[in-house]
């Protein structure tokens, strides 16, 4: 069936790689160092994959991209969101270590070559804690955002949704194209299932150099350092409750002093 | 000119801006530090900054009244260009790192966010902040001739006075109107301490047992002490609190004086949310819990009975 391309849409969903949450970090030569660590796609961008998933199947004539910029070893997490249902991938490969300002670059140009109209992006990356690459993206190509969303339905090219604020959340309405960046709640990921595994084998995963992008790091890594404050560890045995909430207020009033 | 954007809060100029004026100061960049204040009715939030910094831009206009990061992000990046600043200062609140990354965009220049520490060498600006849920400490650094920066609340100690009063001057903005229309708002109860501007943070936990044990437990301890209230995600998910008490990773980040951790076993994501607090107690049945290895203070025991007599001996 034919369909015109104003309802026709595009969704690009950013997916990157981190360190699993329950893995150990390691510091090597002023790096933190994944060699031989379990990664897995970031949980922030399983949100994103998942809505724009869950808009398509909602009615929306959509085609949903995931992205990823990165080491050969991205690709496992394209393969995830492909094995979630998304339709395609593009993989910028390198190993050239990008902030999110010089990422949202590279994405600007593959969402203008592509014809993107809904662009998703974690609301906050697990890795370094930024949240940057969507807005970045967003003011790039001259787009409005939706940072931080929690809800989210999309009617015709009117996107209507929640998000959170500085001082609580607030129901928003926005025409596309736009960025929009995830927080916990707006879904629940679904798992991949066997079948759906086996037939990203089979979608296309399209390769790009970084090189044509003409884009470097703005910012440079001076050092990493793993630090541990040095804890007190002065823990009571609570068995004679009265006993030890004595002695706890007391160490907190009159060692610690932080309460009155 | 070193530009700050000042925050607000309910009208009242907020902490986190003396935290920024403090880390303009120790920079170590020459140039006045200027405070960009943005708003509709802000005159006294500008005269109250004016008392810490050398210069004030005031841009009070309706279309300012309610904030938005393309309408920020325009008003910022214009005040910086015409002011020639070398770096911007912005606050790593929720809509400061939402509107930073366009203004860095405008200006062209490089993003460092939620720094901890910043400083100059030789036109070099060196930073440091948190990574990896704040187990590891990165020192990045830019050679750039503008520089965005936000500053991560709680980091810097809040400025003192200056010695004169800065004087102000308004601006005239040229601004975009946004194209994220606002159809509702809710906001969170503000009859409580914000949880990170808390000195004292209150959290709980699974161990806890309940929504309504922590009603009768947490919620008491934390007004008798005048904090705010946290929680861990496996609460909020079950419904027991709402999602803005949330501490760790996909929540808020806390840095209080003291955190009080009752019931909580210590996940990794929970602890990258308060593990930069200066004195940290934690209150668990099991000796193993995680949490205690990052404990200062802690008690083994049965929360049930400890808290109540934590409370009866605040009282003394």
């Amino acid at each position: 069936m034919l369909v015109e391309r104003s309802e026709w849409m595009r969704m690009l969903t950013l997916v990157r790689q981190v360190l699993d949450a329950e893995e150990s970090v390691r510091v090597e030569a002023g790096a933190v160092a994944l060699g031989s660590s379990k990664l897995v796609m970031d949980t922030m961008d399983e949100y994103g994959v998942e809505e724009a998933l869950r808009l398509k199947e909602a009615g929306a004539e959509a085609e949903v991209v995931a992205v990823a910029v990165g080491p050969a070893r991205m690709q496992d997490a394209l393969r995830t969101a492909l094995a979630m249902g998304a339709d395609r991938a593009i993989h910028v490969e390198t190993d050239v270590v990008l902030d999110a300002m010089a990422l949202s670059r590279v994405v600007a140009t593959i969402a203008k070559e592509e014809g993107a109209d809904l662009i998703f992006s974690g609301g906050q990356q697990a890795d370094w804690d930024s949240h940057a690459l969507g807005a970045a993206t967003a003011e790039r190509l001259g787009w409005p955002q939706a940072t931080w969303t929690s809800a989210l339905e999309l009617v015709g090219t009117t996107l209507t949704g929640k998000h959170d604020v500085d001082a609580g959340s607030e129901t928003f309405e926005v025409e596309l194209p736009v960025v929009v960046t995830t927080q916990q709640g707006l879904n629940e990921p679904r798992y991949p299932t066997l079948p759906g595994i086996m037939k990203a084998k089979k979608k296309e995963m399209r390769k790009e150099g970084l090189e044509r992008f003409g884009v470097g790091p703005s910012v440079t890594l001076k050092g990493a350092e793993i630090q541990v404050k040095a804890r007190l560890g002065k823990i009571l045995d609570g068995k004679d409750a009265q006993g030890a909430a004595a002695e706890l207020v007391g160490l907190l009033r009159n060692e610690a002093r932080v309460i009155a | 000119m070193i530009l700050i954007v000042a925050e607000m809060s309910g009208g009242k100029l907020s902490k986190s801006t003396l935290e920024m004026v403090a880390a303009a100061r120790q920079m170590g960049r020459a140039g006045d530090v200027t405070a960009l204040v943005l708003g509709s009715g802000v005159a006294a939030v500008a005269g109250e900054v004016a008392k810490y910094v050398d210069q004030v831009l005031v841009g009070d206009v309706p279309a300012l009244a309610e904030y938005g990061p393309e309408v920020w992000a325009a008003a910022v990046a214009q005040i910086a260009k015409e002011g020639e600043a070398s770096t911007v200062l912005i606050g790593g609140s929720r809509s400061g790192r939402e509107y930073s990354p366009r203004v860095a965009v405008k200006l062209d220049a490089p993003l460092l966010e939620d720094v901890i520490a910043l400083k100059d060498a030789g036109g070099t600006l060196t930073a440091e902040r948190y990574t990896f849920l704040a187990r590891v400490t990165e020192t990045v650094e830019t050679a750039a001739k503008v520089v965005v920066v936000t500053v991560k609340p709680g980091a810097f100690a809040p400025a003192g006075p200056a010695t004169a009063v800065a004087e102000q001057f308004d601006v005239d903005l040229e601004l975009p109107v946004s194209r994220l229309k606002v159809t509702g708002k809710t906001t969170e109860k503000t009859d409580r301490v914000s949880l990170t501007e808390a000195d004292i943070v209150v959290s709980g936990g699974r161990g806890v047992g309940s929504a309504e044990a922590f009603e009768a437990m947490v919620v008491p301890l934390a007004d008798r002490l005048g904090a705010a209230v946290g929680a861990t995600r496996a609460i909020v998910d079950a419904g027991w609190r709402p999602y803005a008490e949330q501490v760790g990773q996909t929540g808020k980040t806390v840095q209080p004086k003291v955190y009080i951790a009752v019931g909580i076993s210590g996940a990794v994501q929970h602890l990258s949310g308060m593990n930069k607090s200066k004195v940290i107690v934690a209150i668990n049945k099991d000796a193993e819990a995680p949490i205690f290895k990052v404990a200062d203070y802690g008690i083994v025991g049965d929360v049930k009975v400890l808290l109540p007599a934590i409370l009866d001996e605040l009282k003394k």
